[in-house]
């Protein structure tokens, strides 16, 4: 572990902090432009979290530590999960601490805290939530699991940094196991990230809310560091999908002149993500909650097509 | 003999001392304190020895002993091999957490009296240790036996209650119907040589049909003792009837004997495995597996919901060793040496973090005197040390890094991912669609968890006396609970350690081991075959996460500040909120119960809008009993009517009988 990588590693934890935010709140700019209102300012997003990390903090009698660890997890595992996922370059040190199973191992653990949070009050919404997200996980979960075994069987490899090197040294030819994975992969990142069609990130409707459910009795600092978080997840997501699908422009190790290059390109593919997600957001419509298993089913069912498509083609 | 005391003679001390405190028990039937103080932690601490033992004696060559009891000319053969010590040390460290446990939580009182339990329950372990040891079927079906009926006594502790007499039943027939499998399967296994040893049946090569018809035998009988479906019936019934220490062990050890059984047939005295039965493994533990998570998220009784995670467990140490034998079979010996480190590693955890929920259970169950989740609730507040001890179980068992069950369950999917070499292209097909399988059962065990832990120890009591009566567990109970979470934690954390003690069991099994070659890391990364294929470090990520939360939590406190103000819940603005108004654990199940709706059986009450005493109400049966078990029953019911038409009760027809058979018998004679 040299300096060099110690150096790389601080830095693409602070881009994803820095850069989380920023995404929601182009996602959100291209939403509002894309349904003829007046976009709130990019910076919003910081905005909030700076006025919630100023409130103080109001905690329902009888909470548990459960109630008050549990956001700092979530936070933990989220950011760790940016960080070993290759966003501007493949040399990170961090990187074997966690392969693909793994960041999805991370991902799993930040669920299971933040539905035991929601269920730490004993309200009817926290439960409600806590066993929707649950329900979504336990689909989602592994059809991301077959997203990712179709890239590791493609790349001999389930490490990150060598299937995003291997995948970035192909032609520009589309793989066909490759297209049904992404169809699944996106299908998951829109459930995972309570997104249109599955939850809608702008709703407080009771009956119908997922995330905020799961969130609506946090305030003040932890609910900052959820809404972070989840600002998190949605770039960690972003992340995968450029380095699964798209993953030209990333440097590999010890490619200094690369790096330069590395984080307009990255820029770039975030914008384009963002607005290609803004876009599924304004022509969809949410779905009922109990459609949600069959969606999810599709997606994991698209996620083991590709491994047999590729088994078989050997594509 | 060269060293002063082998390994094999200090394990048999141990079994006689742990025979000598049962006798104690009874000695001292009425003191109950002698029993619960002394006899106890003192066997816990036997345990502890026998673990060490064991540990001592993987890396040494096997050694065999001779003990001259039983029939004259018939002794007991006893062999100590990596594989049996591997599992003599799963035995003496989940039973060391259980035996302190077990001191502090049987009370007088409460059925069969403590003294005549501490003799059941060592009578268990003896069982279970001379199941590992034995190295002749006949010694073999006799410790297997005494495990059977040991726990079967232990199992009907309560005997007074008729739906414990039942389990009890159910569980003694499916035992007995599964060891005659594997007295067959060892008829088969000596080859009409009449020498009974395990020696022997090593020596002999049976031709591919009749290893088939041993295999097969041996996956039915050790099947019924580990669950696997269909024969998985009993499981359910039995562990919630027991005590909870010994559904701890039930679960957490016996289960695993099974899997020794099977593992010693297959690879041992067979030896030459055929491809198919590593796919009839593999569907059957897939089947398995899928059946246990998905019953699991419909329990509302805590320890039957246990129970069902395990055959979902069970299942996935089957898929295990089905896809051991697939490798072995292709003579890939380092990818059949992954998925059998895979298995053991998972046996190892999950007598661990099984154990460990049971005793949780096991509190909960002493501090409230209930079972059913939908009366519990917010048991974290009054009972803190069992709660973050099983919260431990709980990341274990949903299959969560760094927990012990992830590192097994991340072992298993990459064995399952890196058949590329497999000469038959179906199987190399079908195998990632078995990873799928794990997937998807793995993420379902989180569901359960969360229920699980979510509905007893987090939200508001769901009834009023629990959150008056409920206490913490006592300090022996502490300590049971701390040693087995201490146990998920540090086999999560370094892996490689793990792998490297277990490494002679492959190594002895297959001729090659994986830590052998060089191949598993060092002491922080786990890389089983190459940190450029796939490497995961629990350390370095729990230091990481760590590192953050403190990070977070010291800048927000800088930058910001570290306020709060306590307040009623929000729960948007309805004022009237009562505890019964979060999910039953029948509710927190209705998604799974939705999806997975054809599986169920399920008898459905629901009340309409117009009822003045609105029920609501759902059972859901296991569709094995209708299937198949109602079938059978149905079936023997029929013949024995038949039958029972040749006894008319009258003397003069029974000598007709006697007379006419006499006849029929000279004829023949003649003829």
């Amino acid at each position: 572990m040299n300096f060099e990588g110690i150096l790389a590693q601080f830095a693409a934890g602070a881009l994803a902090l820095a850069l989380a935010p920023l995404l929601v709140g182009w996602v959100n700019q291209c939403r509002a432009w894309l349904q003829n209102r007046s976009a709130p300012p990019l910076l919003q997003p910081f905005r909030t979290l700076h006025k919630l990390f100023w409130k103080e903090s109001i905690i329902a009698h009888g909470a548990t530590p459960m109630y008050r660890v549990s956001p700092y997890v979530v936070f933990s595992c989220m950011l760790l999960a940016s960080m070993i996922i290759p966003t501007l370059s493949t040399n990170l040190p961090l990187a074997p601490a966690a392969d693909a199973i793994a960041l999805v191992g991370l991902f799993a653990l930040a669920r299971l805290f933040i539905s035991l949070a929601a269920m730490d009050i004993g309200t009817a919404f926290g439960t409600m939530g806590a066993r929707r997200e649950m329900l979504i996980g336990f689909l989602a979960e592994p059809a991301f699991l077959m997203v990712l075994f179709t890239a590791s069987l493609i790349s001999h490899s389930t490490s990150l940094a060598t299937i995003v090197a291997s995948l970035s040294q192909r032609e520009l030819t589309i793989l066909p196991s490759l297209a049904f994975a992404g169809i699944a992969f996106t299908m998951v990142s829109l459930a995972e990230n309570a997104r249109i069609p599955v939850d809608n990130p702008a709703t407080h409707l009771e009956l119908t809310m997922i995330h905020e459910a799961l969130v609506l009795e946090y305030s003040g600092r932890h609910l900052a560091l959820l809404e972070w978080a989840a600002a998190l997840k949605l770039f960690a997501y972003s992340c995968a999908g450029i380095a699964l699908f798209f993953p030209w422009g990333i440097a590999r190790a010890n490619d200094h002149a690369a790096l330069l290059w590395a984080l307009p390109v990255l820029l770039a593919k975030l914008a384009a993500g963002g607005f290609a997600l803004a876009v599924i957001e304004t022509i969809l419509a949410k779905m009922r909650i109990f459609r949600v298993p069959e969606f999810l089913a599709t997606a994991f069912l698209l996620g083991v097509l590709a491994l047999l498509v590729h088994l078989l083609l050997g594509a | 003999m060269s060293s002063p005391l082998l390994a094999i003679d200090a394990a048999m001390i141990v079994i006689a001392a742990w025979i000598a405190i049962g006798l104690a028990g009874v000695a001292a039937i009425r003191s109950f304190r002698v029993v619960a103080f002394i006899l106890f932690p003192a066997s816990a601490a036997l345990s502890i020895a026998l673990a060490g033992i064991g540990f001592a004696a993987l890396p040494a060559a096997p050694e065999v002993a001779i003990l001259a009891i039983g029939l004259p000319d018939l002794p007991f053969h006893l062999r100590l091999d990596p594989l049996a010590a591997f599992f003599l040390v799963i035995l003496g460290l989940a039973s060391a957490g259980i035996s302190v446990f077990a001191g502090g939580y049987f009370r007088a009182g409460e059925g069969t009296p403590p003294g005549v339990m501490c003799l059941q329950y060592h009578m268990f372990l003896v069982g279970m240790a001379m199941v590992l040891l034995s190295d002749d079927a006949y010694a073999f079906m006799v410790s297997w036996e005494l495990m059977a009926l040991a726990s079967f006594f232990l199992v009907t502790t309560n005997h007074r209650i008729p739906e414990i007499q039942r389990a009890g039943y159910l569980y003694l027939l499916i035992a007995h119907i599964g060891a005659i499998a594997i007295l067959l399967c060892f008829g088969v296994l000596q080859a009409n040589t009449g020498d009974y040893t395990f020696a022997n049946m090593r020596a002999q090569r049976l031709p591919p049909l009749w290893a088939s018809a041993a295999f097969l035998l041996a996956l039915f009988g050790f099947g019924a003792k580990a669950g696997i479906l269909p024969l998985h019936i009993w499981l359910p019934e039995a562990h919630p009837a027991a005590p909870s220490p010994v559904s701890a062990l039930m679960s957490g050890v016996m289960l695993k004997t099974a899997i020794y059984g099977l593992a010693r047939v297959t690879f041992d005295l067979i030896d030459t495995p055929l491809w198919w039965w590593g796919v009839v493994a593999l569907v059957l533990g897939l089947v398995t597996a899928l059946f246990g998570a998905v019953f699991a998220a419909a329990q509302v009784d805590m320890k039957r919901l246990l129970a069902y995670s395990s055959i979902e467990n069970m299942g996935l140490i089957v898929m295990g060793m089905g896809l051991a034998i697939v490798f072995a079979a292709y003579n890939m010996p380092s990818l059949a040496a992954l998925a059998l480190t895979a298995m053991l590693y998972h046996c190892l955890n999950h007598a661990i973090f099984k154990s460990l929920l049971f005793l949780g259970t096991g509190s909960v169950l002493h501090a409230t005197h209930e079972r059913s989740l939908g009366k519990l609730g917010g048991l974290m507040r009054s009972m803190p040390w069992v709660a973050v001890t099983v919260l431990v179980g709980v990341i274990a068992c949903a299959g969560l890094p760094p927990s012990n069950g992830f590192v097994s369950e991340w072992l298993l999917l990459q064995s399952f991912l890196f058949t590329g070499g497999l000469p038959n292209p179906y199987l190399k097909m079908l195998v990632p669609i078995f990873a799928a399988g794990v997937a998807l059962v793995a993420a379902l065990a989180g569901y359960v968890m969360v229920k699980f832990y979510g509905v007893i120890f987090l939200g508001r009591p769901r009834e009023e006396k629990i959150a008056r009566e409920a206490r913490d567990a006592g300090g022996l109970e502490r300590l049971g609970l701390a040693w087995l979470a201490a146990g998920c934690v540090l086999l999560g954390l370094f892996p490689v350690a793990v792998m490297e003690v277990l490494d002679p069991v492959p190594f002895t099994l297959l001729g090659r081991g994986l830590a052998q070659s060089g191949r598993v890391g060092d002491w922080l990364l786990l890389a089983p075959v190459s940190a450029e294929r796939a490497s995961y470090s629990p350390l370095l990520l729990i230091v990481l996460t760590l590192a953050i939360m403190l990070f977070a939590f010291f800048m927000v406190r800088r930058l910001y500040h570290g306020n709060i103000r306590r307040a009623a819940p929000w729960d948007c603005g309805f004022p009237a909120q009562t505890s019964r108004m979060q999910d039953s654990a029948e509710g927190f199940g209705q998604p799974i119960r939705q999806i997975f709706e054809p599986f169920y059986r399920m008898r459905r009450e629901l009340p309409s809008p117009f009822d003045a005493a609105p029920r609501y109400r759902v059972d859901v049966e296991d569709p094995m009993w209708r299937w198949i078990y109602l079938r059978i029953a149905a079936a023997t019911e029929r013949t024995s009517r038949v039958v029972g038409m040749l006894q008319r009760g009258r003397i003069s027809i029974y000598l007709l009988y006697s007379f006419v058979t006499l006849v029929a018998l000279l004829f023949l004679t003649q003829a």
